[in-house]
């Protein structure tokens, strides 16, 4: 079922995403200078890291990862049992970890995915060695500094046997970075047992473009949860990314916070496709147009029998102009799959405006407030640490956005 | 504190008020009585300034100031607060950030959950999922928190069991005796709340028109008697005939 704002019930051919010219972008960024110690960023780019949940003082991280445009300039893991290390390095270090790249995503996918196999610069490596459990999450942080480059990284995440890793990952730009490309290939593998928490913020331009291409295979009893967060304007943002559940009890989480301001263009959506008996998925999506364009999309695939799955999409349209479209599929293969949907898109409901201003609240405090409260991050579950810091940066990107 | 004179309303379209005249003095306590579908609700829509209650004639004065043209929430910053009867869920706006945004001066929240038993519920989305006695509770605080001059009252006894009425009542009594000045206008059409909170006097609504002002127990006690549509017959008339001489 196909439900659009603006044209009701539509059989119409469905939006895509906006086209993006890999060559009108410049493939050589200038050399950046390794940081032993990350006190002496300049104040912008600590800003800038900051609204994407990266915090330069590492207060509350186990371990930092940071890249800017093609140079890796901090890397480094407080916590013994997590590795963090770009995955140059990790390809130098460890023979096995070729096996682990393009594995999960294939690199004949597009254009892109070619891009980032033809020119790769570097990307993170993160791993938690079996049964080690970190209270505090890693960061990583992938940032483009010069204006026009391409960024192309390939990112692999690794939760062993039993562990327990948690992981912020941001992505920024300079203040006076206008254009730009970002392809990230990310490959994640939450192996028996383990349970990768994985809650990336973007925080980009107005005229960048952004073209992640990503996938997770979680093994027997693994949890894999993932949560994203676009607040900030962005050119065109396109991405599906997909888990495959394979071993018996294993979980995925979707989540996905997204607030399009004119000009953005975000086409994003969430895929699970259940192979293994009593595995469970949830895709959930809060989608909040202020003028952009948003398609949502999810997509659950019941493979085997005694699956059960859920995919929930609302929408806010917070302006007389932009777009939600929310495209649910739901495809079972064999007989007692239990998947289901629901989906909403509507305005804000004026009795609930008026509510707040019978306490007091001016038309424009109540409508943020209602926008904010829809974009409540307690929706994703996260640990009590990892939700405080999530929040630190929500709000900073809050009080910029409204 | 608050006139209301010659007062027409119309909900789309429909005129649900007629020239209804209602005057709240500093500090005093009325009661509202009237069947269901009278325009109980929609007067007190119409004083708050909700957009689907559309004046088409008459002046709402409060504090000796016209205010059919501010908004809601200039309205709700002047001093008028409102318990309503059906309020809306928010989803995402939690109990607790609702009362840090709009408690106003020594309101002590702790205390005030406390008293009302919301502890368990300060976490939950406003009004999403909660139940009669719950809403009405946390109605109770949000009006706590707004301490208003005049509190408007929307069945506050309706869906609530015996334990929270007494509850509800005794918040009411302190919203209401807090200054001096504080004024209230209560709307019930069963009267139950007046087991625990007293008003100084009472009028009665009936399609869209008032009818009657007097000593409320007495009202109640005529209305259960006779029933509603006998106030329209009796005392009323006189009310009428006199609010509507010229240069009232």
């Amino acid at each position: 079922m196909v439900y659009n704002m603006r044209r009701g019930r539509t059989k119409k051919k469905i939006p895509q995403a906006r086209k993006v010219d890999i060559t009108s972008y410049r493939s050589e960024a200038k050399p950046k200078t390794y940081l032993k110690d990350l006190q002496k960023i300049n104040p912008d780019q600590r800003k800038n890291m900051l609204s994407a949940g990266v915090d330069p003082s590492h207060k509350n991280r186990a371990g930092t990862y940071i890249q800017m445009d093609h140079s890796v300039v901090h890397s480094r893991s407080f916590y013994p049992g997590l590795e963090v290390m770009s995955t140059t390095e990790a390809l130098k270090k460890y023979e096995w970890v070729d096996n682990y790249f393009w594995r999960l995503v294939s690199a004949d996918a597009d254009k892109f995915t070619r891009q980032a196999q033809i020119q790769p610069h570097h990307g993170y490596f993160l791993r938690a060695l079996p049964g080690v459990k970190a209270v505090y999450p890693l960061q990583a942080c992938l940032f483009i500094n010069d204006n026009n480059i391409i960024q192309n990284v390939h990112n692999i995440i690794i939760a062993e046997e039993g562990a327990d890793l948690q992981v912020i990952t941001g992505c920024a730009t300079a203040s006076d970075v206008r254009r730009g490309l970002h392809i990230g290939i990310s490959e994640f593998y939450v192996k028996r047992g383990a349970k990768l928490t994985f809650t990336m913020i973007h925080n980009w331009a107005e005229d960048v473009s952004v073209r992640p291409r990503t996938a997770a295979l979680v093994e027997e009893g693994g949890t894999f949860l993932s949560n994203y967060i676009c607040l900030k304007p962005v050119k065109t943002l396109q991405m599906y990314p997909k888990a495959e559940l394979v071993g018996r009890g294993a979980m995925a989480r979707y989540n996905s916070i997204l607030f399009a301001p004119p000009g953005t263009h975000l086409d994003v959506g969430s895929r699970v496709i259940l192979k293994a008996s009593g595995s469970r998925a949830e895709v959930i999506a809060r989608a909040v147009s202020a003028g952009g364009d948003i398609i949502a999309r999810g997509h659950l695939k019941g493979e085997v029998q005694g699956i059960k799955a859920h995919l929930e999409c609302r929408g806010l349209m917070v302006s007389e102009k932009g777009l939600i479209h929310a495209i649910p599929e739901l495809e079972g293969t064999v007989e007692g799959v239990d998947m289901s949907h629901e989906a909403a898109v509507g305005k804000i409901a004026k009795d609930e405006i008026e509510y707040l201003m019978a306490r007091g609240l001016s038309q424009g405090e109540a409508q943020a407030a209602i926008v904010r409260g829809f974009l409540d991050t307690s929706i994703m579950g996260l640990p009590r640490e990892l939700q405080k810091e999530v929040d630190i940066a929500i709000s900073t990107c809050e009080k910029e956005v409204f | 504190m608050l006139r209301i004179e010659n007062l027409s309303v119309t909900v789309s379209g429909k005129e649900v008020l007629t020239d209804v005249n209602l005057e709240i003095k500093k500090g005093q306590k009325l009661a509202l009585f009237g069947p269901n579908g009278s325009g109980k609700t929609s007067l007190l829509m119409a004083i708050m300034g909700f957009s689907g209650y559309k004046v088409t004639r008459g002046n709402i004065i409060f504090r000796g100031k016209r205010i059919n043209d501010l908004s809601i929430d200039e309205r709700a910053r002047s001093g008028i607060g409102i318990m309503f009867q059906r309020p809306p869920a928010i989803r995402g706006i939690k109990i607790r950030q609702m009362v840090e945004i709009i408690k106003q001066g020594d309101f002590n929240r702790d205390k005030e959950v406390g008293e009302l038993n919301l502890k368990e519920l300060l976490e939950r989305d406003i009004n999403l999922g909660l139940s009669g006695g719950e809403l009405k509770r946390s109605e109770l605080l949000q009006l706590l928190a707004c301490s208003p001059g005049l509190s408007l009252f929307d069945e506050p006894e309706s869906g609530v069991d015996l334990e929270n009425i007494v509850l509800v009542g005794k918040i009411m009594n302190r919203i209401l005796n807090k200054h001096e000045d504080n004024t209230g206008l209560i709307i019930t059409h069963t009267g139950y709340i007046f087991n625990y909170v007293k008003p100084d006097e009472g009028c009665v609504l009936v399609g869209g028109r008032l009818h009657c002002r007097g000593d409320p127990k007495r009202i109640l006690e005529t209305i259960k008697e006779h029933g509603y549509e006998w106030c329209t017959t009796c005392e009323g008339e006189e009310l009428k005939r006199r609010s509507h001489k010229p240069g009232k």
